[in-house]
């Protein structure tokens, strides 16, 4: 039997496309990518990046200055945008402020606040300067925190730190949540920001691409690391509302290798398998997947084989990386308000910078922007230590 | 409400090595002697894992393997038996983070392949999934002070909606030099719990857990223990597991930070 589901009733994204919604459906609509060649900080790499233009200059201040560093500059950001604090705001008074938990997904929060200040350590006791805040910047917990200190909320709170499945987890933690009684509504988010850890990470290991991503290309060389902080108010959906609905969630592991995804894709299979059968919907009622599609060789082809177990050739999907960089722990939310764009908008997004498809792997990848009708459409997030998770969104009927 | 009958618990600290070896002490039978962690732990790992593996992963999956062994012979061929996970832990894997960042200060920033392999905070889950062959789901959360009552209330609303048993692991590590100056974890402490939605026939407690945040977070006796408690946040559960340790029935408010609390009903 299909579960209850809840309705997006507010979003805002921020990510290298821009600031709030607009800007990501006019760059989608237009082909334009918000990659560029990297110039963080002063990271010497031949990679391209997502970054988020004037981050740099919009510290917190005020009662919010412990939480001051990029990763909650640009939660800050993203919540500011598309009325949605305010939206937030008003839920707030109808609900309470007790009753509406805050889910936020991060791979790596403020760990460049904890760079700089190893960086700036005392040379002879090797202390970490003074100013330095670990609770309200590094810690995991330190979005999320500042995420319902900004909303004015004191009930449940949690951060959720999956790797690149984070943000897409959060939907489904925040679904049970709600389901159980702990809350009534929920925000549900991601924040993930630039640093050197990931930079020099993937560089280290190989992964990440000289140019811009291509997934699904027969050259792809690897991900573009972006960085981005997304949000959606989730509520009870009711009829008449208008609102794109979570109608299905699915979570897998691999328990395959902490790093390569499973050769045969079985846990992302597992993950959408799931996600349909909690929607109580057969594969063919899906009109569009936007897929993990980080553009490294192994993990593209291992998606590919779990979209041909489950959809076969023919579901249109592609992945929308080219545009935005791998977000990595914001991915899953940032990818399931584009899938909401594209559901309202009808709508399907090509796959920028892919020019040869592989011949090798199957799935039914759409290369160029097409304008279709959408009714229900899927968003795969898998990451580090074999984790998925695969969120199934739709339209309201009627 | 939601209601969980708890079917086994995994447990280890410095003195307190697994759940039955520490009943006397935390039922306040037996004084509390911290004592070192012993050398081996989580010998589920194969060899050669658990020598590359890191304290943190092998703590963290010690106390899972504890909670788990009564389903031992099960699990081990019949993978399909285990539970669904919720990791909790405040900070994660901070000697892996430190090294990362030191790595970064150095003119070359060679960070270690493997070290950034092992720098996501669900590293501890997807070294369990692969040693028990399980593909269910696993959540890794951090709610700070307050990670051990987000992680048993991410498991009750699981169980309950998903009306599956759970495995729920919280653990936290003392950080090393220099974070450890700007964030205090006074010993290493790991605890899991075995979580069923439905009746069994021989379970250890039942936990009703309440919705809302609000109240008195409760505090020990012991002073030691107390130290542990306030100076871990996975040792915020000793509330619980000492109440559990005394088959006390009753009302239990879990510190969670913020002035805020976990509130439950327990009956033996």
């Amino acid at each position: 039997m299909a579960i209850k589901p809840l309705a997006v009733t507010a979003c805002t994204v921020t990510n290298a496309l821009g600031r709030g919604m607009a800007a990501s459906l006019t760059a989608l609509r237009n082909e334009e990518s918000g990659l560029r060649p990297c110039d963080f900080e002063d990271a010497d790499l031949p990679t391209w990046i997502g970054r988020v233009a004037g981050v740099e200059e919009e510290p917190l201040t005020g009662e919010f200055t412990a939480f001051d560093c990029r990763n909650n500059r640009l939660a800050r950001l993203a919540l500011e945008q598309d009325g949605f604090s305010t939206a937030v705001r008003q839920a707030r008074d109808r609900y309470g402020a007790e009753r509406i938990g805050v889910f936020v997904g991060t791979s790596t929060s403020g760990i460049g606040a904890t760079e700089q200040a190893y960086r700036n350590r005392d040379l002879a006791t090797g202390c970490l300067p003074a100013t330095f805040d670990y609770q309200h910047t590094h810690n995991l917990f330190s979005a999320a925190d500042l995420t319902r200190r900004w909303l004015g909320l004191n009930g449940v709170a949690l951060a959720i730190s999956t790797a690149c499945s984070s943000s897409a987890k959060a939907f489904a933690s925040a679904f049970r949540h709600i389901s159980a009684g702990f809350c009534d509504a929920a925000v549900v988010g991601g924040v993930d920001s630039l640093c050197l850890t990931t930079l020099y990470g993937f560089n280290a290991l190989g992964l990440a691409s000289t140019q811009v991503c291509r997934p699904w290309d027969r050259e792809r060389d690897g991900l573009s690391i972006g960085e981005a902080a997304g949000f959606a108010l989730l509520e009870w959906a009711e009829p008449g509302d208008g609102c794109i609905r979570l109608l299905g969630y699915g979570e897998s592991s691999d328990a395959y290798h902490m790093t390569a995804a499973h050769p045969e894709g079985a846990g992302a299979a597992l993950a959408m398998e799931q996600a349909l059968a909690r929607a109580g919907l057969p594969p063919e009622h899906v009109d569009y997947i936007n897929l993990h599609g980080t553009a490294t060789p192994l993990n593209d082809a291992a998606e590919d084989k779990a979209m041909l177990r489950v959809f076969g050739t023919g579901a249109p999907c592609s992945s929308t990386k080219g545009w935005t960089g791998h977000t990595l722990g914001a991915a899953g939310i940032v990818e399931a308000l584009l899938v909401g764009l594209c559901l309202e908008q009808g709508f399907i997004p090509g796959m920028l910078n892919t020019r040869h498809r592989d011949p090798n792997l199957g799935a039914g990848v759409v290369l160029h922007n097409r304008e279709q009708t959408l009714r229900i459409a899927m968003s795969n997030s898998f990451g580090f230590g074999g984790t998925n998770c695969s969120l199934l969104f739709g339209r309201e009927e009627g | 409400m939601s209601v969980l009958h708890l079917e086994a618990i995994g447990l280890m600290a410095p003195g307190l090595v697994g759940w039955e070896r520490s009943r006397a002490v935390l039922a306040g039978e037996q004084p509390y002697q911290t004592a070192p962690l012993p050398a081996t732990l989580a010998m589920l790992l194969p060899a050669n894992e658990r020598r590359r593996t890191t304290a943190t992963v092998k703590l963290a999956l010690q106390v899972a393997q504890e909670a788990m062994d009564g389903m031992k012979a099960q699990w081990q061929t019949r993978r399909d038996c285990m539970p669904p996970t919720v990791l909790a832990s405040s900070g994660g894997d901070s000697e892996v983070l430190n090294k990362i960042c030191m790595a970064l200060t150095e003119p070359d920033r060679a960070v270690s392949p493997t070290q950034f392999h092992h720098s996501v905070h669900n590293t501890p889950a997807g070294y369990w999934a692969i040693a028990t062959g399980c593909t269910l789901s696993s959540l890794s959360l951090s709610a700070y002070d307050g990670s051990f009552a987000a992680g048993l209330r991410e498991a009750a609303a699981l169980a309950s909606t998903e009306a599956t048993r759970v495995l729920l692991i919280a653990y936290d590590l003392p950080l090393p030099f220099p974070l450890a100056e700007r964030r205090t974890i006074v010993a290493p402490f790991a605890v899991a719990l075995l979580l069923n939605p439905a009746p069994i026939n021989e379970r250890l407690a039942l936990l009703r857990i309440k919705p809302g945040c609000s109240g008195t977070a409760d505090r020990l006796e012991s002073a030691e223990l107390e130290q542990l408690r306030a100076g871990n946040p996975a040792a915020r559960s000793l509330p619980l597991l000492c109440a559990i340790a005394r088959r006390r029935a009753g009302p239990i408010a879990l510190d969670t930070g913020d002035d805020a609390i976990l509130g439950m009903e327990i009956t033996p």
